[in-house]
């Protein structure tokens, strides 16, 4: 009894400051991760904007930016920011479509 | 003594490659657009392709290329899935503006029997006209506002319109105007180019593998697939207009659309009506 009694307090505040430490820690990386979203967004955007330039632009692009916003809006920064990759892994592929298309629609055209 | 023996060779190898270049067409006489050449060679394309199609019958789409479905087609005819939309467009192409004119007033022939002349290319705008860019300038010239190029309204005037010149060939010209030209260039590149995430050009399908199946439906040839504009479609459930037909298809091929209308979709129609010129209206169609 004697040991529990001496031990149980000093559990608690280990405990406590465990808990506490992992809340900070999620914490801090909750700040991090909203950051990280927000230049995979805006990079993101910038890549579907110039292949909207080339009018050449993906339906599955704005659907992976929406979903993005979706996700960050609910707090879950893990899935937007992998949404908003998503989104401009996407867009780049457009643009690269848009610029090789430029030459290559001939290969396609009847003689 | 020796010189002029070295300058030979270089005199030599110089004179050949003159002859040589001066033999070759020059670089820019390759990218020279030559609308009779493409017109002939599509249809040739499409007529050794199809060796039991007859030539006007291209105009029919998929029907012309699955005996099956021809029937079934045919037997639809018999009361049109589009009779309604025909009548809604002839009752509004006949009513008055409210400044007392109506679309008659903006066409030649009062509007009756030219749907094959469109689009043409309007040398004083510099751009391509199309029936439903037309029929919105007339609106908007006599104070009305102008229609949606993607609803009901667009679909059953131009179907009237359509309807009035059934059987009449399409003639489509390209005047003696390099803007013409880059306008014809530019539908066909647009034809031509792929996008969206499926990679497809209008070509895709159109071209490389019209009477094969994508799921149910059958893919149209190219030739004479804007001749049975506009079109009832079954799958939509109504009539589209040709800008909802371009619309939708870069959807499915999950590109972002253009602006109905758009630059790109004017000059694609006109390309796609040049080389079917010869084949017959027959609008409005229905398909699946």
């Amino acid at each position: 009894m004697s040991i529990i009694r001496r031990t149980t307090p000093r559990m608690a505040v280990l405990s406590l400051v465990f808990v506490l430490a992992i809340a900070g820690a999620r914490s801090a990386q909750a700040a991090g991760s909203e950051t990280d979203f927000g230049t995979a967004y805006a990079a993101a955007e910038a890549a579907n904007k110039e292949a909207g330039r080339l009018r050449n632009q993906w339906t599955v692009t704005a659907e992976a930016l929406a979903a993005a916003k979706n996700a960050a809006d609910k707090g879950d920064f893990d899935h937007a920011i992998a949404a908003a990759k998503e989104a401009e892994a996407l867009a780049k592929a457009s643009i690269f479509q848009a610029t090789s298309e430029k030459e290559a629609w001939k290969n396609l055209e009847i003689h | 003594m020796k010189a002029p023996l070295a300058i030979l060779p270089a005199s030599a190898a110089l004179l050949l490659a003159a002859v040589t270049f001066a033999a070759m067409p020059p670089a820019v006489a390759a990218d020279t657009p030559d609308p009779v050449a493409d017109a002939k060679a599509f249809r040739d394309y499409f007529v050794k392709k199809f060796p039991n199609v007859q030539l006007d019958d291209f105009a029919n789409g998929p029907y012309s290329m699955n005996e099956d479905m021809r029937r079934q087609w045919e037997e639809k005819e018999q009361f049109p899935p589009y009779e309604f939309s025909l009548e809604m467009g002839k009752e509004m192409f006949a009513r008055p503006f409210g400044n007392g004119k109506s679309y008659a007033d903006c066409f030649p022939n009062q509007g009756i029997g030219i749907r094959q002349n469109y689009p043409y290319f309007d040398p004083k705008e510099g751009r391509v006209i199309t029936l439903e860019l037309a029929l919105n300038q007339c609106r908007e010239a006599n104070g009305e506002p102008p229609l949606s190029y993607v609803g009901d309204e667009m679909a059953a005037l131009t179907a009237y319109m359509a309807f009035t010149s059934r059987g009449k060939p399409f003639d489509i010209k390209i005047p003696d105007d390099p803007r013409a030209l880059e306008a014809y260039q530019s539908g066909k590149r647009y034809f031509y180019t792929r996008r969206g995430q499926l990679n497809f050009s209008c070509a895709t399908c159109h071209v490389q593998n019209p009477g094969e199946r994508m799921r149910a439906e059958i893919l149209a040839p190219a030739l004479g697939i804007l001749n049975a504009m506009p079109i009832y479609r079954s799958e939509w459930g109504g009539m589209g207009t040709t800008s909802r037909r371009l619309t939708t298809c870069n959807s499915q091929i999950r590109g972002v659309p253009l602006e109905p209308q758009a630059d790109e979709y004017r000059d694609l129609e006109y390309y796609l009506s040049y080389v079917s010129n010869g084949l017959p209206i027959s609008g409005p169609g229905a398909r699946p």
